[in-house]
């Protein structure tokens, strides 16, 4: 009997303002312990949070991008639990009315084709700080900066039927974030953190017993961990045991998991109203204004890409992963207009082929888009071969040099010249009497053997398609 | 109204003697009863009050206007090292 799977996802999003949420601290990430923090978001007494005008925008904007709804009113609560990176002892969040509900992102995935998954609610909430145990004994050490830095919460429906499917649905999500500019979701960096709620079921039948999975800081290790989390649930039940509703720890360097379970985990977080703050009211206007400002996401910009550029939907999807590469392929093609498919596949193929040999990103490359379009050009009016241009590459990407001073202090112009071209064929045709026999006796095969002596002879430099009509004319002779 | 005692107590983080428990029972059961004559109003087409005050939330501009005054807000910390607070271990 097969079981089926069902995933619901909870992902914080850190907001990237330039403030923390309730408090006019900065939220530069890495600064020195403790060094960004103020009497608010350390929770001393009698302080008031006032809220971060561009974190509600923010939010706002990531809503509308997944098309949901903006309540126009929404309120925050407090969430009461005791921990040492949480001064307050709670933790302001929305939890009866959020500032965006009923959303939907929509995924594709190899096994289960195009597919919607719903989006429950947005919700605006602060971070807390962090703790710090390695290396401790009997003591744990807080850093604060983080207290209070504007978090999103993200809540998916329970949709998602596999862990490729949860993937592609945070993979998506992920890239929507970054390409609005709300957050750097810089996973690394904690700034984009998944929860995953997993349980399994015979299909048809209602919700099983749920986990909820912790502490996953990568794209692989929330997949290892959904795939162990789905088979160790199925074998408790297939071994007559009982899924118990619990939090588990994803463990990354063991590829396992464990129950959180303590004594004091009884989630009863005790919400209520805060007083500290009225109800957040944004007007239809301010709403409208945001929408309106909305940057192309990343699903236009790949239908555009394929519509406007003829793209193949790989390319398309390869070029629009991030605002950067899509940024400078549009630089690429502004350069070198004639062709933007072959600027899709030299800058996908030959460009990001060598930055990743070089562990480079794309902010790093070590030439400009419109470089890189001159390159092109060259190719295009037929001064180099192709062949001859990833030469040229090579030496572009190690030294900066443009393509024509290196074309030119090398002596690489392509061969275009008939003369000169007919004089290599019939100094290859002299000193290969054998194989010319042999060819014109019909073994056309031996036509690649030419060819390639020819190229050879030039060292690359004669026009390809030149030598393939002339030796096809003079072989014949 | 039957109360938890020692679990209310656990979850605020006070420490109650078997004693202050008993005694307390009573007394927090008779004021939730007071509270729970709420209960009997009827607020069928009412809107909830989300706040005492009809105000909205004002909002402040995304300026940093805090710098660092770690010394100062540390003094009353009763452990630090390196500009970190040191707490009793909270995992195991």
């Amino acid at each position: 009997m097969t079981w089926e799977v069902v995933i619901g996802l909870e992902v914080h999003c850190q907001i990237n303002t330039k403030t923390k949420a309730f408090c006019g601290c900065a939220t530069t990430f890495g600064s020195e312990p403790n060094t960004q923090t103020c009497p608010v978001c350390l929770g001393m007494p009698g302080q008031l949070p006032v809220l971060n005008t561009l974190a509600v925008d923010k939010t706002i904007l990531t809503g509308l991008a997944i098309s949901a709804d903006i309540n126009l009113e929404s309120k925050f609560d407090r969430k009461n639990y005791f921990y040492p990176d949480l001064p307050k002892g709670y933790q302001i969040t929305q939890f009866t009315v959020p500032l965006v509900e009923h959303g939907h992102i929509d995924i594709v995935t190899k096994s289960s084709g195009a597919k919607r998954i719903g989006v429950t609610r947005i919700h605006m909430e602060e971070d807390a700080g962090k703790s710090m145990h390695e290396g401790l004994d009997a003591v744990s050490h807080i850093d604060l900066n983080r207290s209070g830095i504007p978090l999103m919460e993200i809540v998916s429906e329970p949709d998602m039927r596999s862990s490729d499917e949860a993937i592609a649905y945070l993979k998506n999500l992920h890239q929507v974030i970054r390409f609005l500019g709300v957050s750097n979701a810089d996973m690394d960096k904690g700034q984009f953190r998944c929860d995953a709620n997993i349980s399994v079921r015979r299909p048809g039948e209602p919700f099983g017993t749920r986990t909820e999975m912790k502490n996953m800081n990568s794209f692989r290790f929330i997949k290892q961990a959904i795939e162990y989390e789905i088979v160790r649930q199925i074998e408790v039940i297939e071994d007559d045991g009982k899924v118990i509703q619990e939090s588990r720890l994803w463990d990354s360097v063991k590829n396992e998991s464990r129950s959180m379970r303590t004594k004091e985990e009884a989630n009863d977080y005790r919400y209520f109203p805060e007083p500290d703050l009225p109800p957040l009211r944004v007007s239809q206007l301010e709403v409208d204004t945001i929408k309106a400002s909305m940057p192309e996401l990343p699903h236009q910009l790949r239908a555009r890409f394929e519509t406007a550029f003829g793209l193949s939907a790989y390319d398309a999807d390869v070029l629009t992963q991030t605002r950067e590469l899509s940024d400078w392929y549009e630089t690429l093609v502004a350069g070198h207009p004639a062709d933007p498919k072959q600027c899709a596949n030299w800058m996908a193929n030959e460009l990001l082929g060598r930055l990743k040999e070089m562990n480079k990103d794309l902010a790093h490359c070590p030439i400009s888009a419109q470089a890189f379009a001159l390159l092109l050009d060259r190719i295009a009016d037929s001064t180099i071969s192709g062949k001859i241009a990833k030469d040229v590459l090579d030496a572009m990407m190690e030294t900066g040099v443009s393509a024509d001073d290196f074309i030119e202090a090398n002596g690489l112009k392509q061969v275009s010249d008939s003369g000169a071209i007919d004089a290599m064929i019939q100094t290859i045709m002299d000193a290969n009497p054998k194989p010319l026999e042999t060819y014109r006796g019909g073994k056309e095969k031996l036509f690649g053997f030419f060819v390639g002596q020819v190229m050879k002879a030039s060292k690359g430099q004669a026009n390809p398609a030149m030598v393939n009509q002339r030796l096809k004319e003079m072989l014949k002779a | 109204m039957d109360i938890d005692v020692q679990k209310v107590a656990m979850l605020a983080r006070i420490r109650l003697t078997d004693e202050e428990a008993t005694e307390l029972s009573p007394q927090l059961s008779s004021i939730l009863a007071y509270v729970d004559q709420l209960a009997a109003v009827d607020t069928e087409g009412v809107t909830p009050t989300a706040h005492p005050h009809d105000a909205s939330m004002p909002l402040r501009a995304n300026v940093v206007t805090n710098g660092n005054r770690r010394d100062a807000l540390q003094a009353v910390a009763p452990k630090l090292e390196s500009g970190l607070y040191v707490v009793p271990k909270v995992i195991e």
